[in-house]
């Protein structure tokens, strides 16, 4: 006789929610006529979504665990959440821009028809949208939801699953250079598959000595009998599965390839929403199940932290396109936010964790904002990225160029932006926990990784226009209602957070606790 | 009246200025130059009033105010000024409208706008003002770093043929400092967290702070590297040519007269009285970079060709005088450096201005492609000639009272530094006077020179008319009347705080005798 587990409904809503709206797309796309399909899936899409958020909002200040003790709903993880779901909200609208490419979408009519094939071809000019991308949007929003709420290792796995599987899929949907996008595709899945392999094996050994998937029956383990090799060993390959998902070196390197691959709209979404999951997902196992026992992971923790800020700033000095750029940024960013990491106290005083999440609400709001202007530079060919393309932007159209500048500047974290906060958050509760070798390497590389930000806007501001004479340089497009909302959305906040984060930091400060 | 926030209202001005300028349509060209003059003729206003309200008898911090900004990192939008402060703020007060005067006629090729220039110099005022009135560590952070943005548009967009690489390097190099200060402001932090209970950053609970010496060392590193960048100190230097050179003239008068202070104004603000221990103990390094720069970039100056890189070059000298007198210890020779920063800004503002006016007219910066301007243009040399003598203290220049001031305040305490640094004084006699006497006097030469009209030829002889070269002579014309209007408070000033500059000590030495207190007694 199974019994079945205590579940409680409204704790679950913002899983639901998605899940929900995932499955109502799947069986819109199976039945709605093709010809208003589109806008349909978007608003299911869009409700499932931002009804999470809602839900979020409203169970803000509850802490339990449900589900049989699978699930943790607390305030660290319902700020992740809502943070996975307003960012992926924002993603959803990028994904439903349609006055940019003159075919209307920036993903594939048809995934399965081989890339330059007549019928291929025959496609590109089709006014057809994709509207797949939709429900498998929101299962991955669903799996990342799951991930930072996952109290038990194979509920973290099976999340795992659910969010990756979908952006392995949505990555190769470009419908431009579809080639270089299938590439990233089975990269990111070929991958993605040896780290879900680490991460599992990784649970086996944590079974297999604690004889426990449940993350405090692990902390309680490591209390009681002291921690034992195998444990530390299956700790260090579930971190190697997780630091591959928020992509830190040296578990980086399908990153550039991916992100450059990628839809511009999917890379957006990746690099905001999933770094959000993988670090929410770190967050609670080291805090919960490993919290009593830091010794096992600080100083890995602390190494890994190191490479990953010196090969994000200095690899990306080296780059000349700028998605890969901006991937090379967030592999930076990895770096900083193990920084915050670091700053979580053994006295559980949350000013690290706080900190963490902090930085990766602006660095999600930042790098989902500077993905969406790359989707408006345009040539005949799709999306211009390459540096010398953006020579001289300012002149044409200063406005794309302020707002870039603006995201750029976040990025290199200088004050009054979002970006100055978060990292002045997370240095501060890493120098608090001592770690002040650690916040030089990482002071000095937000210098290395400046010089690339600054090109960009040396670029745009002080060059001449590339090949203005013959006509061919790129053209800015007019973004439709949803990307302007987007960069309205993205702007805002960064500035916001930059100059009253107050209230935030505030809401930041009282959501960090881990229940478990 | 006195009620009125002046410090808040002069960060405020400007920045809603700035805004306007930036929002006026395009080709209105004239009226941003009218706002912006407009707006910060108001700040001088205000700057005058903030003078006028300032009690030299009264608290350190005068006309303090202070909001909560961000509750959970203690951090205060808290504004006051002391006497040092307050003659920072009066500098850039006076050199905002004269620069917006002497850009008046610039223009970009192409006919673009200069109206964005005139917006970034509007927020690089803000900016300037809150860092010199933020009496919270953090604030102060915060415009210190901002203030790089408005700074690097201006060399960008508006500098010369190599403001691309200046302006990044320029950004760099500040952006480096900055950021080893920012992990130095959360140490401090970190510790009053420890110490007090509750982290602050607010300047007055700071300087109670009993910090361990060796934390001392590391925290004070943090601050004086980015302050050694900023002001600039031999070996951190090597931005200031490249940028005060390509910055457009306006450009580099605010950069050396008021950017760069913000670095000696550091170290008395924040080193000196954070950090007594580990400034008595990093002294005397100290004050080998600042007499190493004294001479080191004195004699770079002597070997420079372009005008902008020597001015630049005589800065670097200069600051090494101001930080001698900053870390010698002593009240006269502190407040002569408080003093020189200020006349400083006004020399070499000056200086920069007048080689701005001949390179307008001459299109070079090269000293060899000018001579004997002096003769066509007698008063564009005066103003050249007076802004040099004030950069190498002359007797009856502003100048003058500073570095000797520094001098003889320093003597006591470091006579073999002292003694060293005099040196630099008769090297710049040499590097400015050279400078004067090849660009305006000797023969007519260079770019400026031209073929006179043609005059009718005496006699038809076609050989003879072969054989006389055309005869040739400068064209250049004196200052107009917009220049005279630039040039005239400047120079005013330099003769006026020459001979009269007891006011201004009045105001610098009850604020720079605070701070030799926080440093525990001026004997060592």
């Amino acid at each position: 006789m199974i019994e079945a587990p205590d579940l409680s409904l409204a704790a679950l809503a913002p899983l639901l929610f998605v899940f929900g709206a995932a499955c109502v797309g799947v069986i819109v796309e199976a039945f709605w006529p093709r010809d208003t399909r589109h806008p349909v899936q978007l608003a299911v899409a869009l409700v499932g979504a931002l009804g999470a958020l809602v839900c979020t909002l409203l169970l803000a200040g509850s802490g339990e665990i449900t589900a049989g003790g699978a699930l943790a709903v607390d305030g660290a993880g319902l700020f992740l959440q809502a943070t996975v779901a307003g960012l992926g909200a924002l993603s959803l609208l990028l994904f439903a821009e349609r006055s940019l490419d003159p075919a209307r979408s920036a993903f594939v009519v048809s995934a399965a028809v081989p890339a330059g094939s007549p019928r291929d071809r025959e496609l590109l000019t089709v006014q057809r949208v994709q509207t797949e991308v939709y429900p498998l949007a929101s299962f991955a929003i669903g799996g990342m939801m799951l991930f930072v709420a996952a109290n038990d290792l194979l509920i973290m796995f099976v999340a795992l699953e659910v969010l990756s599987l979908p952006l392995y899929l949505i990555s190769g949907l470009a419908r431009r250079r579809r080639l270089l996008s299938q590439e990233a595709a089975v990269k990111y899945f070929l991958l993605g598959a040896f780290a879900s392999a680490f991460f599992l094996y990784g649970l086996a050994l944590v079974y297999g000595a604690t004889g426990s998937v449940r993350l405090a029956d692990i902390r309680a383990a490591n209390l009681a009998g002291g921690t034992d090799v195998l444990l530390v060993l299956g700790l260090a390959l579930l971190i190697v599965g997780l630091l591959f998902k928020a992509s830190v070196a040296p578990f980086h390197t399908w990153t550039p390839d991916v992100y450059q691959g990628a839809p511009t709209p999917v890379t957006a979404f990746m690099a905001a929403c999933t770094k959000v999951a993988a670090f929410g997902a770190i967050l609670r196992l080291l805090y919960v199940a490993f919290g009593t026992a830091e010794w096992t992971w600080r100083p890995l923790i602390y190494a890994v932290a190191i490479v990953s800020m010196v090969v994000g700033a200095v690899l990306g000095l080296t780059q000349t396109d700028l998605k890969r750029m901006l991937a090379y940024s967030s592999i930076a960013h990895a770096g900083f936010l193990l920084t915050g990491v670091i700053g979580l106290g053994a006295a559980g005083d949350g000013s690290g964790l706080a900190a963490t999440m902090f930085y990766l609400l602006t660095y999600g709001l930042t790098t989902l904002g500077a993905f969406a202007v790359l989707t408006l530079v345009r040539d005949g060919d799709g999306e211009a990225t390459h540096l010398s393309q953006w020579a001289g932007l300012a002149s044409r159209s200063p406005l794309t160029a302020a707002v870039m500048t603006l995201f750029l500047l976040a990025l290199a974290g200088i004050p009054l932006t979002a970006g100055f906060t978060g990292k002045f958050a997370v240095f501060r509760a890493a120098i608090g926990e001592g770690a002040w070798p650690l916040v030089l390497v990482a002071v000095l590389t937000s210098a290395v990784a400046a010089f690339f930000y600054l090109r960009v806007i040396v670029l745009m501001y002080f060059s001449s226009p590339a090949r203005a004479d013959s006509g061919r340089g790129p053209t800015v497009g007019v973004p439709g209602l949803p990307t302007t909302v987007v960069l309205a959305i993205t702007a805002t906040a960064t500035l916001a957070l930059g100059i009253v984060p107050g209230s935030v930091l505030d809401v930041a400060e009282r959501a960090a606790i881990f229940v478990g | 009246m006195s009620d009125l926030p002046f410090l808040l209202l002069m960060i405020a001005v400007p920045a809603v200025g700035a805004a306007v300028v930036a929002a006026l349509p395009k080709g209105r060209d004239l009226l941003a130059k009218q706002v912006s003059l407009g707006v910060s003729l108001v700040v001088l206003l205000l700057a005058v009033l903030t003078t006028v309200a300032f009690d030299t008898g009264g608290d350190r911090f005068q006309l303090t105010s202070s909001v909560t900004w961000i509750e959970e990192f203690g951090v205060s939008f808290a504004l006051g000024v002391d006497g040092i402060a307050l003659v920072m703020l009066l500098l850039v007060g006076v050199l905002v409208p004269v620069v917006i005067g002497a850009s008046w006629q610039d223009e970009l090729p192409g006919g673009r706008s200069m109206k964005a220039y005139f917006s970034w110099l509007l927020l690089l005022e803000a900016m300037m003002v809150g860092v010199f009135a933020a009496t919270d560590v953090f604030l102060f952070y915060v415009f210190f770093e901002a203030m790089l943005v408005p700074m690097y548009f201006i060399i960008g967009s508006f500098g010369g043929p190599r403001r691309q690489y200046a302006a990044v390097k320029f950004f760099l190099y500040s952006l480096v400092g900055g950021l080893i200060m920012l992990a130095a402001v959360v140490g401090l932090f970190v510790v009053s967290n420890s110490q007090l209970g509750e982290g602050t950053f607010a300047f007055d609970a700071l300087r109670q702070l009993d910090i361990d010496p060796g934390v001392q060392k590391l925290l004070f590193l943090g601050f004086f590297i980015a302050f050694a960048i900023k002001a600039p100190l031999v070996p951190f230097h090597t931005w200031l040519p490249d940028s005060g050179s390509e910055a457009p003239i306006g450009g580099s008068v605010l950069l050396v007269g008021v950017l760069d202070k913000v670095g000696t104004f550091g170290f008395l603000r924040y080193c000196l009285p954070l950090f007594p221990d580990a400034s008595r103990f990093f002294a005397p390094f100290v004050l080998v970079l600042a007499v190493v720069g004294i001479l080191y970039a004195a004699l770079l100056a002597m070997g420079q060709s372009d005008m902008k890189r020597l001015v630049s070059y005589t800065s670097i000298s200069h600051f090494g005088f101001i930080a001698l007198g900053i870390f010698a210890f002593t009240t006269e020779a502190a407040t002569g450096a408080v003093l020189y920063m200020v006349n400083h800004g006004i020399a070499t503002g000056l200086l920069f201005l007048v080689v701005g006016m001949l390179i307008a007219r001459g299109g070079s910066r090269q000293i060899g492609d000018y001579g004997g301007v002096a003769a066509k243009a007698p008063l564009l040399a005066g103003a050249f000639l007076l802004a040099g003598l004030a950069s190498l203290a002359l007797p009856g220049t502003n100048s003058f009272v500073s570095e000797f001031l520094v001098l003889i305040g320093s003597f006591p305490e470091e006579p073999v530094f002292t003694i060293l640094a005099t040196a630099g004084i008769i090297l710049a006699a040499l590097y400015i006077l050279l400078m004067y006497q090849r660009t305006m006097h000797g023969p007519a030469r260079g770019v400026l020179l031209q073929e006179d009209p043609a005059e009718p030829a005496p006699g038809t002889g076609g050989a003879t008319a072969v054989l006389t070269a055309p005869r040739r002579s400068l064209r250049v014309l004196d200052l107009d009347r917009r220049e005279l209007a630039v040039v005239t408070p400047l120079v005013a000033l330099i003769i006026a705080l020459g001979v009269y500059p007891q006011p201004l000590l009045d105001v610098i030495e009850p604020a720079v005798i605070a701070t030799m207190d926080d440093l525990g007694g001026t004997d060592r």
